[in-house]
C-alpha cells in the first residue's frame, strides 16, 4: 500500500474500493459494542465465521462477517444485522448461529423468533423499531456499519473526505469560520463554543509563534456513560479525522488522545488506526501531498477520574500527577509544555468533519438554538430499552425516556433522571411543586418559575435548559431511577465517588465532600436534624465558589438539585427515620411474605448472619434483630418471597 | 497471572529517555509484572531522567500502579451508578465475604485480587462483574458464586 499524493490519488483510491465491492454482497454484521461484547457478542461473531466457511451453506458467495462497534441497543444484544435483506436479529446466542446461517442466509427465510418484538409487533429491521426511529444517527452514522479495524471500510464509508475538502482549498480562517456559524459546543460536559476556543489558540500562536498542540478528550469518566468509547471502537477514523482538519487550521504538528485505561479496547482500536492511516499518508509527514504534516499519539490514562478536566490531563501527557491548575491561562492560551493547545472531547472532533463536509448551515439548522447538531446519550438505569441514543438537541425528556426508551419497565413508577454523571443533577420526572423560599436558589441556576416547563418530561434537552433545573448536559449519560431508587443514597453515592476521586490538591474539595458526605451518612441513618439540611446546602454552596476545579465546582449538584426536588424524601429520612424507597440500610427491615415463600431454603444458604430459619418447603422467617440488612436474601429468593419495609 | 516474559530492559528500551514518558513505562511495567517493584521503580527513574519522588508520587496518585503484587484473579465489581442501583454493592460484600479480603486487596495466597471500577461502560447489563477479561453481566449473588467457583 502506497502513500496517496494528492487528494485525486485519495478520491480514485476510495472509487476503487467502492467499486470493488458488490452492494448485493451479502454481509453479517456482529454488534462487538461494550454492551454486546458483555453477553458474548465475540463468540457469537466466531459462530458465524466457522458456521459459513463449513461447506454444508450452498450459496453462490459466502457472506462476510463484519465485526463492528455498538449498535446501540444493548439490552438487546448481542445484534446481528444482516444485508442486503437489513434484517435484524436481537439476542443472538452463539447456539442461534447455525440455524442462522442455514435458514436465513441458506435459504432466505425469516427466523421469527429472533426477531425484536414488543406489545405484539414484530419488527423485521431495526428502522422501523421505535428505540432508532426517533434518532438521527450523524455522528454515529458509520459506527455499528464499518469495521473499525479496517481503513478501507472506512473509507468506502466516506472517510477523511472532509479532510481532504479542506486541504484543497479551505484557509484556516474559512474552517474556523464554520466551525464557529455551525454553533457547535462542546460535547465533554462544559459546553464551551469550539469555534471560539480554535480562534483563541490561533490568536495566541500568532503573537508567540511556534508549537501549538491539538488534544482529543477520551477520559470517559462518568460513570454511566459510554458514547465516547462508542465512537473510539466504532469509527476510530472520523475521530483522528476531526482531529486533522483541527491541525490543519491550526497549524499544529502533534496531537495526542488521552484515553482511560478502563478502556483497552479503544486504545488497541485507536493504535491500529492511526497506524493504518499514517501507512495510507493520511496521518504523517506530507499528508495527501498538502505540505501538512500531522501525526497523533495516544495517551494511556491511569485511572483517576480528574484527569478528565483538561488542565489535569494535560499535566498526565506531560507525566505528571494529574492536578489541576487554576485557569485562566486557559489551555489555548498556555497548555501542553506552555504552548497554546486546544482540547475537546473525542465527540466534538467525530462533529468536526461533519460540519465540513455538509455546511455550518446544516449543522447550525439541526437542534435548537444555542444548542445545535445532535448529541448522543447512554440511556440506562430503570428504563426498558437501554442503549446508546443519538437525538438532536432539544428533544425533550419524554420523548428520549418514554419513546426511544419505553419507560420504567413493570409496574415501578418513573421517579427521576439523573443527567451529567457526579457533576449533574437528579431532576424529576413529574413537576414538583416547590415552595417559594426555595426560588432564593439563584446560584445553582434556579430560574423564577416561569421558566420552568409544566411537566419535566417536556423539559427539552439542551445545554441550557438542564443547566436552568440545575444540571448539567455532561457528557451524556442518563440513567433513569424509580420508585425504588432512593435520592439521598444516590447523592451519598455520588458524593462518596467523589470524595475518592478528588484530587487533594484544593481544600474546598478536599475538606468539602467529606463534611457533605458526613451530612448524607447521618441523612443515611436517619439521624440528623432539618437545619442540618441548610448547612449541608450552604456548604455546597461553599465549594461551588471556593473549589480550583471543575471536579469540585459541580460536586455539589447532585446534592442540591436532590434537595431541591426531593426535600420530602430528606425529610422522611430525618424526621420519620424512614427511607421510602426502601434503600438506606438503616432505616429498613426484611421480612418473608409467608403466602408467597415455597421453603426452597436458598434464603438459607446464602444468609451470611445465620439469622433465617423455617422448615424445609414450609414458609421461612427472618431474625430482623440479628439482620445485617445485605440484601442477599431477596438477590436469591426464586419467587421473590422477600419484602422491605 | 501471564509469565513475565518481556525484561525490564526491553520495556525499557521502547520509551525514549524523556520524563513525559514516565507515565507509559509505568504502565507497561504493571501490565508485563503485575505490579511495581521498588527495584523497577528506581530503574524506571534513570531511565526517564526523573526524580525517584516524582515517578513515587505518580504511581500512587493513579489508581492503575500497584505498589504490591496482585492476585492471579482480578475481580472487578462495577459500582458505576447503573450498577449502584441494581445491586453492585450486594455483590461487592459477596466478594468480600467469600473471598476473605476487603475491596482493593489481595488474598495471602496471591491468587484473588478484589477490585471495585467506577464503570466498565456496560451500563445496559448492569450489575456487572468482570472476572479476569471476561464479564458477567446482569449479575447476582449466585451467578457470581457459581462464576467464581470455577476459579478454584
Amino acid at each position: 500500500m502506497a502513500k496517496l499524493k494528492s487528494v485525486v490519488e485519495l478520491e480514485a483510491y476510495r472509487q476503487d474500493l467502492q467499486s470493488g465491492q458488490d452492494p448485493h454482497w451479502p454481509v453479517v454484521r456482529v454488534c462487538l459494542g461494550p454492551g454486546c461484547l458483555a453477553q458474548g457478542a465475540d463468540k457469537v461473531a466466531r459462530a458465524f465465521k466457522t458456521a459459513i466457511k463449513s461447506k454444508r451453506l450452498k450459496v453462490e458467495v459466502k457472506p462476510l462477517v463484519k465485526e463492528t462497534g455498538c449498535q446501540g441497543f444493548c439490552s438487546q444484544g448481542t445484534l446481528v444485522t444482516l444485508s442486503p435483506s437489513n434484517l435484524f436479529y436481537v439476542q443472538v446466542k452463539p447456539e442461534d448461529v447455525p440455524e442462522i446461517v442455514d435458514v436465513t442466509l441458506g435459504r432466505g427465510e425469516v427466523l421469527e423468533r429472533l426477531l425484536y418484538s414488543d406489545n405484539g409487533a414484530r419488527y423485521r429491521s431495526a428502522g422501523e423499531i421505535p428505540f432508532y426511529k426517533r434518532q438521527q444517527k450523524i455522528i454515529l452514522k458509520n459506527v455499528g456499519l464499518i469495521d473499525p479495524l479496517d481503513l478501507h471500510d472506512a473509507l468506502r464509508a466516506g472517510a477523511y473526505q472532509s479532510l481532504a475538502k479542506a486541504l484543497s482549498g479551505m484557509s484556516a480562517k474559512e474552517i474556523i469560520q464554520t466551525i464557529t456559524i455551525s454553533g457547535l459546543r462542546g460535547r465533554g460536559g462544559g459546553g464551551f463554543p469550539t469555534g471560539y476556543k480554535w480562534r483563541r489558540a490561533l490568536e495566541t500562536t500568532q503573537d508567540n509563534p511556534g508549537e501549538v498542540y491539538i488534544v482529543g478528550n477520551g477520559d470517559e469518566g462518568d460513570p454511566g456513560a459510554f458514547m465516547d468509547r462508542a465512537i473510539m471502537e466504532g469509527d476510530p477514523h472520523t475521530v483522528l479525522e476531526g482531529m486533522a482538519i483541527g491541525a490543519y487550521a491550526l497549524g499544529a504538528r502533534q496531537g495526542y488522545i488521552y484515553v482511560r485505561a478502563e478502556y483497552p479496547f479503544a486504545i488497541r482500536t485507536l493504535n491500529l488506526a492511526i497506524e493504518q492511516a499514517r501507512r495510507l499518508g493520511l496521518l504523517g509527514k506530507n499528508i495527501l501531498g498538502a505540505g501538512f504534516d500531522f501525526d497523533i499519539q495516544i495517551n494511556r490514562g491511569a485511572g483517576a477520574f480528574v484527569c478528565g478536566e483538561e488542565t489535569a490531563l494535560l499535566a498526565s501527557i506531560e507525566g505528571r500527577v494529574g492536578e489541576p491548575v487554576m485557569r485562566p491561562p486557559f489551555p489555548v492560551e498556555r497548555g501542553l509544555w506552555d504552548r497554546p493547545t486546544v482540547i475537546n472531547n473525542v465527540e466534538t472532533w467525530a462533529n468536526v468533519p461533519h460540519i465540513i463536509d455538509k455546511g455550518a448551515k446544516w449543522y447550525a439548522n439541526l437542534g435548537v438554538a444555542n444548542s445545535t447538531g445532535t448529541k448522543i446519550f447512554s440511556l440506562v438505569g430503570k428504563v426498558k430499552n437501554s442503549g446508546l441514543v443519538e437525538v438532536p438537541m432539544g428533544i425533550t425528556l419524554g420523548g428520549i425516556v418514554e419513546e426511544i426508551g419505553g419507560g420504567v419497565p413493570g409496574q415501578d413508577r418513573f421517579k427521576a433522571v439523573q443527567t451529567g454523571g457526579p457533576s449533574g443533577g437528579i431532576i424529576p420526572y413529574e413537576f414538583k411543586e416547590m415552595p417559594t423560599d426555595e426560588l432564593k436558589l439563584d446560584k445553582v441556576g434556579l430560574q423564577p418559575r416561569g421558566f420552568l416547563p409544566v411537566e419535566f418530561k417536556d423539559l427539552p434537552v439542551d445545554f441550557d435548559s438542564l443547566v436552568r433545573v440545575g444540571s448539567i448536559m455532561g457528557s451524556g449519560g442518563m440513567i433513569v431511577m424509580d420508585d425504588h431508587d432512593c435520592v439521598v443514597d444516590v447523592a451519598r453515592y455520588f458524593l462518596r465517588f467523589l470524595q475518592e476521586e478528588s484530587c487533594g490538591k484544593c481544600l474546598p474539595c478536599r475538606l468539602g465532600l467529606k463534611g457533605m458526605k458526613e451530612f448524607l451518612d447521618r441523612f443515611s441513618k436517619g439521624q440528623g436534624a432539618r437545619e442540618d439540611i441548610d448547612a449541608l446546602e450552604s456548604l455546597g454552596k461553599a465549594l461551588m465558589d471556593g473549589s480550583l476545579c471543575g471536579l469540585g465546582r459541580t460536586a455539589p449538584n447532585p446534592v442540591l438539585t436532590s434537595i431541591r426536588y426531593f426535600k420530602d424524601e430528606y425529610l422522611a429520612h430525618i424526621v420519620d427515620h424512614k427511607c421510602p424507597a426502601g434503600v438506606c440500610r438503616d432505616l429498613i427491615t426484611y421480612s418473608i411474605n409467608p403466602e408467597t415463600c415455597n421453603g426452597c431454603g436458598l434464603c438459607v444458604k446464602n444468609c451470611p448472619e445465620a439469622c433465617i430459619s423455617g422448615k424445609k418447603k414450609k414458609a421461612h422467617a427472618i431474625d430482623a434483630a440479628a439482620c445485617i440488612r445485605c440484601g442477599a436474601c431477596q438477590d436469591v429468593c426464586p419467587v421473590d418471597a422477600v419484602r422491605v419495609a | 497471572m501471564k509469565k513475565s516474559q518481556k525484561t525490564i530492559e526491553s520495556i525499557l528500551a521502547g520509551y525514549p529517555r524523556h520524563p513525559q514518558n514516565l507515565i507509559g513505562l509505568l504502565q507497561d511495567v504493571q501490565a508485563e509484572y503485575n505490579y511495581i517493584s521498588p527495584e523497577h521503580l528506581a530503574l524506571i527513574c534513570d531511565h526517564v531522567g526523573a526524580p525517584l519522588t516524582q515517578a513515587w508520587s505518580v504511581a500512587t496518585f493513579y489508581k492503575s500502579f500497584s505498589l504490591e503484587p496482585r492476585g492471579e484473579h482480578e475481580i472487578k465489581v462495577c459500582l458505576g451508578t447503573t450498577c449502584h442501583l441494581k445491586g453492585g454493592n450486594r455483590l461487592v460484600e459477596t466478594c468480600e465475604r467469600d473471598l476473605g479480603v476487603a475491596r482493593g486487596q489481595t488474598t495471602e495466597d496471591l491468587r484473588f485480587t478484589l477490585d471495585t471500577v467506577n464503570c466498565l461502560g456496560s451500563c445496559a447489563l448492569a450489575p456487572v462483574v468482570m472476572v479476569d477479561e471476561d464479564y458477567l453481566g446482569g449479575a447476582n449473588i449466585r451467578s457470581l458464586k457459581k462464576r467464581l467457583s470455577k476459579l478454584e
